[in-house]
């Protein structure tokens, strides 16, 4: 990537953005009926749309049934033209089954499991168009999803990136970023008690540098929760007043 | 697909209902439901939109590559079709669930593409016997909510209709052709899609047909006959479904009807894009915000 300077002398990212800064987020709950829970979140320009159905009796077969738990299931699938390049198949490819088994333990930790037991919880994913952080998006949409749905959680999940370029770690990355070769940390936090619940690191990063980076996505993970709270506090009241509650 | 159930009684109200020319939801047998579009809603693709017909939502992007002409037809262009089912839509798409509709979708439109005066593959041509466009639709199913057939080639239109395809340039030096792909954004070429096909979706209920029929009356319905019709009244595709048998005179009757029906859609669908067009910039684009 020569030639592409992702933090410029002035200190400003390739777009834009002060290296604390998160992309914008919109995001909306309730977007489809069908589903018992749906949320539709814009970071930047990834687009996310995420479902929740249930929680519901066990499909399928019944030796995957849980006594003292629900089942979390989870989707992850890409529109195929949601990259650059056109991809060739929306899901069943290996990174996408890995990040669907990452979706599933971080709301395996976060969801109240063992209010539900002998049931399932499915969350489906689709990333509508991708600018990197799908995964961030991913689990932040869930989690709006699940709240929609009404199903009992810790915590919000909220997930963030962090890189270190030149000295100063970045929040939330985006695709040109992540794929510059800078180290990447992922992590899914349940904000109000500082726990980590999913952390992932890519790339390589001197270990003296680690704590202020993962500091970094810890902090973006705040930031993402009180963005998230107040899309939820608004929704709820407008749901409210439709319904005429507040009385 | 989604199945609704429906006790014997609820089905004779239904029926009932179309007898009449009323429907459980007020409309008459030629009405379709209240449709939305919009248009460039991917930024990453060469033309998108979304449509959402009542409950049924879905997704088009298209997306434009170079690449060989098949051997059978060196100067032109090919489309290709792909469906997904989202498992958003409902869980029984997970995974491989959504195979067997997403198959039908596409070959339906694979048929009612597949006739020159309907979509000019010419157009796509780059360089003859060497070098074409590959249109790539890819459709995403996002919510069912009846008569999938019918929103899906609206999406697919609408989708065309927005689509620009960066200008190419050959030149040929010594004989070593070279390509140059513009890649200013307002350096494109438009396709000409005006008379390409909508799908229209005829369901027997009872004695009579309705068109753009709702979960519930899909429900009730043992035969389908969905056709693709172009703004002139061509019927470019012709497909029956279902478990049920149909009378000719009937099937002629429900021809008849899908060519009325596929006509005025047609018309509907090109003033709706051209509006929104003419809005231009100044429109502000929501997406699933909303």
């Amino acid at each position: 990537m020569a030639g592409l300077e992702l933090l410029s002398d002035q200190g400003f990212r390739i777009d834009g953005r002060r290296p604390h800064e998160l992309r914008k987020i919109q995001c909306r709950l309730g977007v489809f009926n069908q589903a018992d829970g749906s949320a539709y979140i814009e970071q930047g320009n990834t687009k996310v749309l995420a479902a929740v159905y249930g929680p519901h009796e066990i499909r399928g077969s019944r030796s995957k049934v849980l006594h003292d738990k629900v089942l979390v299931n989870c989707q992850y699938s890409m529109a195929t033209f949601s990259t650059g390049e056109r991809k060739r198949r929306p899901r069943g490819d290996r990174k996408s089954q890995e990040m669907t088994m990452h979706l599933q333990q971080t709301f395996d930790a976060a969801i109240q499991t063992s209010l539900y037991p002998r049931s399932q919880i499915d969350i489906f994913v689709e990333v509508l168009q991708s600018d990197g952080g799908n995964y961030c998006a991913s689990v932040n949409a869930s989690t709006l999803a699940l709240i929609d749905a009404g199903i009992a959680l810790r915590d919000y999940v909220c997930a963030c990136s962090s890189s270190f370029v030149n000295d100063t770690p970045l929040t939330d990355i985006n695709y040109l970023e992540e794929s510059s070769g800078s180290p990447e940390i992922i992590a899914a936090t349940l904000p109000k008690s500082e726990q980590i619940v999913f952390l992932e690191m890519n790339g390589r990063l001197h270990e003296d540098n680690l704590s202020r980076v993962t500091d970094m996505a810890v902090k973006g993970c705040k930031d993402i929760h009180d963005i998230l709270d107040q899309v939820v506090r608004d929704h709820v009241s407008e749901v409210s007043t439709v319904h005429g509650w507040e009385n | 697909m989604v199945d609704v159930q429906l006790s014997d009684a609820e089905k004779v109200f239904i029926l009932h209902g179309v007898q009449d020319n009323c429907r459980e939801d007020g409309r008459g047998c030629e009405d379709y439901r209240h449709l939305e579009i919009e248009t460039s809603v991917m930024s990453n693709t060469n033309g998108s939109a979304r449509v959402r017909l009542a409950n049924t939502d879905i997704l088009v992007g298209v997306k434009a590559e170079l690449g060989t002409p098949s051997p059978e037809k060196l100067n032109k262009g090919r489309i290709e079709f792909f469906v997904d089912c989202s498992a958003n839509a409902t869980p029984e798409f997970e995974g491989r669930g959504g195979e067997d509709l997403a198959t039908d979708i596409s070959n339906m439109l694979y048929r009612a593409y597949d006739c020159p005066n309907c979509f000019d593959l010419q157009q796509l041509c780059v360089i003859p016997d060497q070098q074409c466009w590959i249109l790539y639709v890819d459709i995403l199913l996002l919510e069912c909510g009846g008569n999938l057939f019918d929103a899906t080639s609206l999406a697919v239109k609408a989708a065309l209709f927005n689509t620009s395809i960066p200008t190419v340039t050959v030149t040929k030096d010594e004989g070593v052709v070279d390509l140059e792909i513009s890649d200013d954004p307002y350096d494109v070429q438009r396709l000409d899609m005006k008379s390409s096909p909508c799908i229209v979706t005829l369901s027997k209920v009872g004695h009579s047909h309705v068109v753009d029929a709702s979960q519930k009356e899909e429900c009730c319905t043992l035969a389908r006959l969905i056709m693709g019709v172009t703004e002139k009244g061509t019927i470019t595709a012709l497909k029956k479904e279902g478990s049920g048998s149909l009378d000719p005179t009937s099937i002629e009757d429900m021809m008849e009807t899908g060519r009325r029906v596929g006509e005025s859609l047609n018309k509907c669908l090109m003033d709706a894009l051209a509006e929104e067009e003419r809005q231009g910039t100044k429109k502000k684009s929501l997406g699933f915000l909303r």
